[in-house]
Order: C-alpha cells, then structure tokens, then sequence
C-alpha cells in the first residue's frame, strides 16, 4: 500500500522533472528561434523598403530643338552647344506638355520633373547633335513625389494638405499612366551620382568612393603596424611592466566606445595636426586606431598557431632570431593576419560615430578623388538620410544599406576563402 | 601630387638598394676581404636611410602644406576696412578661383589676387617638396654609403632597427590611449572651467544653449547630466532585459542541447548579427520598431512619443545578443566536463544540472560577460541617435523621449564648432565620463573573467 503511492510520487514527480526538463530546453530553443527571427525581420525590412530605390521613373517628354530657340545653328562648335539656352527649350516642352495648359497649371506640371531636366535635355542634344530642328521624344526623370506616388510609397488617399502632389498634379499624373508616357527603368543614378537634395537624382557612387578611400587608408596605417606590434608582443618582447602594460592597453581599448575616438580624431587629428576636416585621410586614421586591437588579437592568435618547431629548425641552422622570425614564422601567418585585417576593415567600414566626429557628415554632393578631398561615407550617409524628412530618401537609406551589407558580405567571404585555402593545419 | 611623389619615394629607394649592394661588393673586392654580412644586408642600410627620411619629409609636407599656404595667403590678404569676413569662407572662396580660374567672374579684386598667389605658392611649395625629398634621400644615402666598409657588420645594425620599427609599432597602442585620454582631459577643464563640476554631475537642468548677444540672460546654458545619465541608464536596462534572457538562454541551448549541426548552422548566423553596423540597426528602429512602440503604447494607453527609450533599448538589446552568446557559450564550454557528469552521476536531469550546477559554477564569467555588453551599451551611439530622441528628459518611462551621453557628443558637435563655449566642449566632459565608466567596467569584467578561467585551468 505504502509502497504503491511512493512508487506514484515518485513517478509523478519525474514525469514533473521531465516536463521540466523539456520546457527548459523549449525556452532555450525559442530564444534562439526569436533571436534569429529578428535577423530575418530586420532584413526583410530592409529589402522590402529599399528595393524600389533601385528603379526611377521617367516621364516622356517631347522637346522641339530648335535652333532659334537654342541659338545655335547646326554648325555650331561644341562650346558652343555647351552655351545653348536649353532651358528655354526646356520651357517650351513643359508648356506643351499638355495641350491648352493655364499658367498655373505649367507651374504645376513643372514640378512633376527632376531638378535635373535641364541637363537631360542638354546631354541629349550633346549626345545627337543632330536633333537640331527636330522634335524628339525622350524620356526624363520624373520627380521624387512623382516616383514615390507611383511606387505606392507615398499614399493618395491622405488629405491634400499633407500631400505633395495636389489633385490637379495627380490627375495628370494618372492621365500619363493612361497613355503609357510614363515607365519605371533601372535607376542608374543611385549608382553613378553623389549625395544630393533632392532624392531622385540622390546616389551612393560618392559616399562609396569615400569609404573606399577610408578603407584604404585603414589598410595602409592598420595592416603594417599590426603585422609589427603582434610580431614583436609575440616573438620579442622581453617579459616585463612594458610589454604587459602594452597588453593590457591593447585589450581594453579594444572595448573603447568609437564615439570616443572620434574625439581623438577631433581633438589631436584635426585641432592639433590640423589635419583637413570630413576626408577620408582622417577618417581612416582614427578607424585604424580603432580596429588596429582587433587586428593585433588576430594576428597575434595566427602566429601563435605556427608551431614552435619551425622557429626552432631555423634557429638551430644558424638563422638569427630576426630572421627566422621573419623568413619563417611571419610568411607562414600571413593568411591568417589578413583574414584579421579583412574583418577588422569590415568593423571599420560599418562604424558610423567616429566619422559623423571628424566631420565626414558635411554634405557633399560631388564624388571624392582622393584622401585629403571632403567626402562622405556609405554609413553617414545612411544616417543623412535616415534623418531626412523627404519621404524619397527613405528607400535610398534602405537600398544604400542594402550596397554596405553586400559590401561586407564580400569581405567576409574573401576572409573566408583565404582563411580555408591558405590555412594550414599542423 | 602625392601619388608621383611616392614613386618618387618608391624609385629613390630602389635605386638605393642596387646602390648599396653593389658598392659593398666593390668595396670588398678592392680591400680583398669578405664582408661581415650579406650584400643585401648593407642595401637594406642604405635602403633605410633613404626611406624614413623621405617619409619623414612626406609627412610632414602632407600635414602642413595647407595649413601654412592658407596662412600665408590670409596673413597677405588685404582686408577692406570695416567689411565682416569669415575666414573659412573666404579661403574656399579663393581656392574655388585657384582651382577654376572660369569662377573668377565677378570676384573682387583681392580675391583674384589671393587666388593667383595661392595657386603660385602651391607651385612653390610642389617643386620644394619634390626638390626635398630628392636632396633628403641623396643625404640619407650619403651618411649610410660612408659605414658600407667590409668590417661594418651591417645585419646586426639591420636588425636592431627592425627591433626599433617594431617597437614603435607596439607603442602605437599607448600612444592612442595618451592622446586619448589627454585630448578628453584637455578639453574637458577648459569646459570646467566655465561650468562648476558639481553642477555637471549633480544638477538636473541640461539646457545646453548658449547667450548669443554678450549679457543676455534669458538663454543662459545650464549643464547639468543627470537626466543624460539617466537616459543612458534607461536605455541599457531596456536593452539588458531583452539581450541577457535571450543571448544567456541561446548561449545554454547551443551549449548544452543544440546538435553539432545546429550549431553549425545557428552561430555564423548570429555572427551576422554581430557584424551588422550599428546605423542598421538605427534605421530597423527607426522604420519599424519606433512606429511598433508607438502603436503598442497608443493601444494600452500610454502616449508615446515616436522615438523612445523602449524602441532604442530593444533593438539595442538585439544588437547585443550575439555578444552575451557568444560570451556566455565560451564561459558554459569552459566549465569542466566532471561537474556535469557528477551531476548525471546523482540523477540529475539536464535541465536541473543546467540550473543548480553549470550556472552557479559559471556565473563569474557570466557577470563578466553582461558587464562587458553594459559597457557596449552605454558606448553604443547610432542606434540611440536614430531611435532614442534627443530630449533631456529625467524620467523612469521607457515609452518617452530620453537622451544619452552619446546622442548629447554627436548633438554638441554636428555642425559649427567653435571651440570657445560650454556647449562644444561639453561633448568633451561626456566623452570623459563615457571614457571611464567604460574603461572600469571593461577593466572589472576582464578581473572576473581571468580570475574564473584560471579557477578551472
């Protein structure tokens, strides 16, 4: 009797173990689930927002190039084309956009077009400089508010007020729909053109180019002085207060906020140097003070993973220590300290904060040439223009984030690549 | 300019190096000796020589050369009696016209005549520095071929410089934290020695404007960080209570039940997590989590502001999941195998080896670990700039607007900065104060980790 109900305690209270136990893996599992999920959410949002940046819509427009208009005359040399007044040929077209337009509604109709009419008209004729006297169809960008109300991005059904477009410009914008004058191409612009206001003529090319000339210097300061102080807190250094202050310096600026140095760069870089302000030379420098400790960590753990032995057999024939470091050991690291200094230019390319210090914030709307020239950033960029009220740059935000995260998915993947090719096991 | 300078550079020392080499064997040849060292050892001297020199110089011309232009051009300006100028607009201003003389048009006449003397100084100062890193590589060379005599054991001198190189190398490192730690210092009295420190750190007022006219008394600034400090403090238990169940719960799972492919799978994965930039996680709160937190808050009742503590706290939080896992999963690994199987050993079921041994026998590491994200927390800047808002608000309310130490450093430096008020060097005190909250709980959570690590090694 006794025995049977502790024979169904105990069964019982082992089923409630169990159970436990179950439950307690099921929180873990889910956890792990939710932490992904969110890794899916966040790039489905971004990919949702930003894919339409990569398409603009243009409008068809019919210019009459006429040469009394334009004053030029079909023999005219090419700075002279350069001179033609195309913004009154620009002006005409907008008037007979539509046939019988009131004066009010021009001023309308104009807004529907890109800032950047003017030079699409002018390159077409510099294109074909035949057109004179002709009158062509060709097709335009169309505006921001244009572009978002056709790709749904902004809504229609919203008071007048608080649109951009009032119902007179949407009706015409509709009657384009219906006679097919207006179409959505591949917005080559978001690649070739540099930061701008207004977001239909808005690209990544210049904040590209300049964080491709931060990386750059990153490299170039980063890598070398990396491949040094590992080399030498690795194979040298004596046993002492230095070299362990050294360390210990290295692991916690390793855990130094970046903002804070960003105000390095501001307060020694450009207050004391005097180095030039929102350029990448700047820039650069203080990201390679800042992933120079994670560089140093990976190479560091890349020549502790050569073996001893192979130091030893070049000591043992008569090599000094110098060079058996360096014509035996260091060769054998170098895949390793690359993939470290790959992954640290990745932490490098996506940190924001510093940059926004020294200035690389400044709006720069044309596309850098070189490391003392103002440029902008792929992430300050996105921060610019996640900031921004205009409803059109949030796609590009998404889009640009889209270019950054693709960006570093190379890098790792060549981190990859040389980490499993070069990589030997001992 | 600078890229045919470096093949300058690049030419001058590979000229040097045949130099060197071939005048040691010369040398050797006349005198009848051997040479203490390889031919390519006195090369690598006079290579040296040549090089740090020549960079030297490069350097130093890249960092000054504009500087000292400017201040020439400025300095021989003629200034018009009783105009205003602003010196930065004036200099773009003349350097536009050097760069496009077409920009010329209509410029005044001093201008114009800044203009051409800027453009002929760079002239100058081009061929000077050209002219100078040739003559600094000739002397370089000079010094170096007189000791290229068979008796001068070259490697020896070789490899004590490479010590010197790397050396300098390693000391980068402290170089950075000095010049850290000193700029922070530097600008941070001359800010207190406007604003008492007291008031800093005790006050509840940040209203960091300052008089625009001289004795205006309405716009008086006061610097008080307390609701800044709070506001830090609100974000990172937000964004603590979302990360330490999460990352510690997934850390026990990979560690303790996840097969060998799941976690093979689940932590590239979570990595990627870990190598998204901070400013996309900024435009995920943004776009998606704020409007979420608005709508959520509307619908129980609270009115919520569209950027909050809540919004920026929770996606930070996910931002530092992966790094309590990872962490965390290091710390569960290290603890030894004898614990668990003692456990098994007495009945045990996993779940309760988990609760009553693993943890307890980790929570060290573990405490270090979430210092460590506290830390990360607090320096996290693009993600409380986007999402947290930039109102010095002193509340406990997650659904308001609060602000941060890094959002108030990116506040008071967007923009002018004139290096004369409170409200620019006030990014400088905060800077500080990040700087060292930082650095003692960094220095804190390695203490515990090292200590725990060596408790069961």
């Amino acid at each position: 009797m006794n025995n049977s109900v502790a024979k169904e305690k105990i069964v019982s209270l082992r089923k409630k173990r169990s159970l436990e136990d179950m439950r307690f893996k099921y929180y873990g599992f889910t956890a792990m689930c939710l932490s992904l999920a969110v890794l899916v959410f966040l790039l489905y949002t971004i990919f949702s927002k930003g894919y339409t940046a990569f398409q603009k819509t243009i409008v068809l427009l019919e210019v009459d190039y006429n040469q009394e208009v334009l004053k030029l005359t079909p023999d005219s040399s090419d700075e002279e084309m350069e001179k033609g007044k195309f913004f009154r040929v620009k002006k005409q077209a907008i008037e007979n956009f539509f046939p019988d337009l009131s004066k009010s509604d021009i001023k309308l109709i104009k807004k529907l077009f890109s800032i950047n009419l003017d030079n699409e008209i002018k390159d077409y004729f510099l294109e074909n400089p035949e057109v004179i006297n002709t009158k062509q169809q060709i097709w335009v960008t169309a505006h921001s508010d244009v572009d978002q109300l056709l790709k749904g991005n902004s809504r229609r059904d919203v008071p007048e007020d608080r649109r951009k477009l009032n119902d007179i410009q949407l009706s015409y914008v509709d009657q384009l729909v219906e006679e097919n004058r207006v179409k959505q191409v591949f917005n080559n612009f978001f690649f070739t053109k540099a930061d701008s206001r207004h977001p239909e003529i808005a690209g990544v090319a210049g904040s590209f180019m300049g964080s491709l000339f931060t990386l750059f210097t990153v490299f170039i300061l980063s890598f070398p002085i990396a491949i040094g102080a590992s080399v030498y807190l690795e194979e040298f250094a004596p046993k002492n207060r230095i070299t362990e202050l050294i360390e210990v310096n290295i692991s916690n600026l390793a855990a130094v906020p970046s903002i804070v140095f960003g105000l390095l760069g501001l307060g020694v870089l450009l207050n004391v140097f005097g180095l030039p302000r929102s350029t990448p030379l700047v820039g650069g420098s203080v990201l390679a003070l800042m992933t120079l400790p994670t560089i140093i960590i990976a190479c560091r753990a890349s020549l502790k993973a050569v073996p001893p032995s192979i130091k030893e057999g070049a000591l043992a024939v008569g090599a000094t220590k110098t060079q058996a470091v360096f014509h035996h050991v260091v060769p054998l690291a170098l895949p390793g300290t690359l993939t470290g200094t790959i992954i640290g230019l990745a932490q490098a390319l996506g940190e924001t904060a510093p940059l926004i210090m020294i200035g690389m914030i400044a709006f720069i709307p044309n596309i850098p040439t070189g490391l003392t020239e103002p440029s902008a950033a792929l992430p300050v960029q996105i921060y610019l223009w996640v900031e921004s009220a205009e409803r059109g740059f949030q796609e590009k935000s998404a889009a640009a984030i889209m270019v950054i995260l693709i960006f570093l998915f190379m890098m790792n993947a060549i981190a990859v690549f040389l980490r499993n090719r070069f990589e030997r096991k001992w | 300019m600078f890229f045919w300078s470096l093949v300058l550079i690049a030419v001058g020392i590979f000229s040097s190096f045949i130099y060197g080499r071939s005048r040691i064997k010369l040398n050797s040849k006349k005198q009848g000796t051997k040479s203490k060292s390889l031919p390519n050892y006195y090369a690598q001297y006079v290579l040296m020589w040549c090089l740090f020199p020549a960079l030297i110089v490069y350097f130093s011309w890249a960092i000054f050369q504009e500087q000292i232009i400017q201040n020439i051009v400025i300095s021989n300006f003629e200034f018009i009696e009783g105009a205003a100028y602003n010196e930065g607009l004036l200099l773009a201003e003349i350097r536009n016209v050097a760069n496009n003389p077409s920009f010329a048009d209509g410029k005044s006449v001093e201008i114009i005549n800044a203009a051409s003397q800027y453009s002929s100084l760079r002239q100058i100062s081009q061929i000077a520095f050209y002219l100078s890193i040739i003559i600094i590589m000739l002397l370089g060379a000079l010094y170096a071929s007189r000791k290229l005599k068979p008796e001068f054991h070259a490697q020896h001198t070789i490899e004590r410089y490479i010590q010197y190189i790397l050396i300098f190398c390693s000391s980068v490192a402290i170089f950075t934290t000095i010049g850290i730690v000193f700029s922070l210092i530097f600008e941070s009295l001359r800010f207190f020695a406007e604003v008492s420190i007291f008031e800093f750190l005790f006050s509840t007022e940040w209203y960091p404007f300052i008089p625009i006219r001289e004795g205006q008394t309405a716009a008086e600034g006061s610097f008080g960080a307390v609701p800044i400090f709070a506001g830090t403090f609100l974000v990172m238990v937000v964004a603590m209570c979302v990360a330490a169940p999460l990352g510690l719960l997934t850390a026990i799972y990979l560690a303790e039940y996840a097969s060998q492919r799941v976690r093979k799978i689940v932590k590239p994965l979570l990595e990627i997590l870990a190598g998204i930039p901070t400013i996309v996680y900024g435009f995920f709160a943004f776009v998606s989590v704020a409007p979420f937190v608005k709508a959520f808050g509307q619908s129980i009742g609270i009115d919520a502001s569209p950027t909050s503590a809540l919004a920026a706290g929770m996606v930070m939080g996910v931002m530092i999941i992966p790094f309590i896992s990872s962490l965390s999963d290091d710390v569960i690994n290290s603890v030894p195998q004898s614990l668990r199987e003692g456990s098994f050993g007495i009945g045990a079921n996993k779940a309760e080896t988990i609760k009553k041994v693993i943890l307890p026998a980790a929570l060290p590491g573990i405490v270090g670990a979430f210092l460590l994200a506290i830390s990360r927390a607090i320096g996290e800047t693009m993600i409380v700039v986007v999402a947290a808002g930039t109102a010095p608000n002193l509340t406990g309310n997650p659904f308001e607007n609060v602000t941060t130490v890094t959002v108030q450093i990116v506040v008071a430096l967007i923009g002018d900065q004139e290096f004369d008020n409170p409200r620019t060097l006030s990014a400088f005190a905060l800077g500080l104060v990040l700087f060292v909250i930082t650095l003692f709980l960094n220095i804190i959570a390695l203490q515990i980790v090292k200590r725990y690590r060596e408790r069961y090694e």
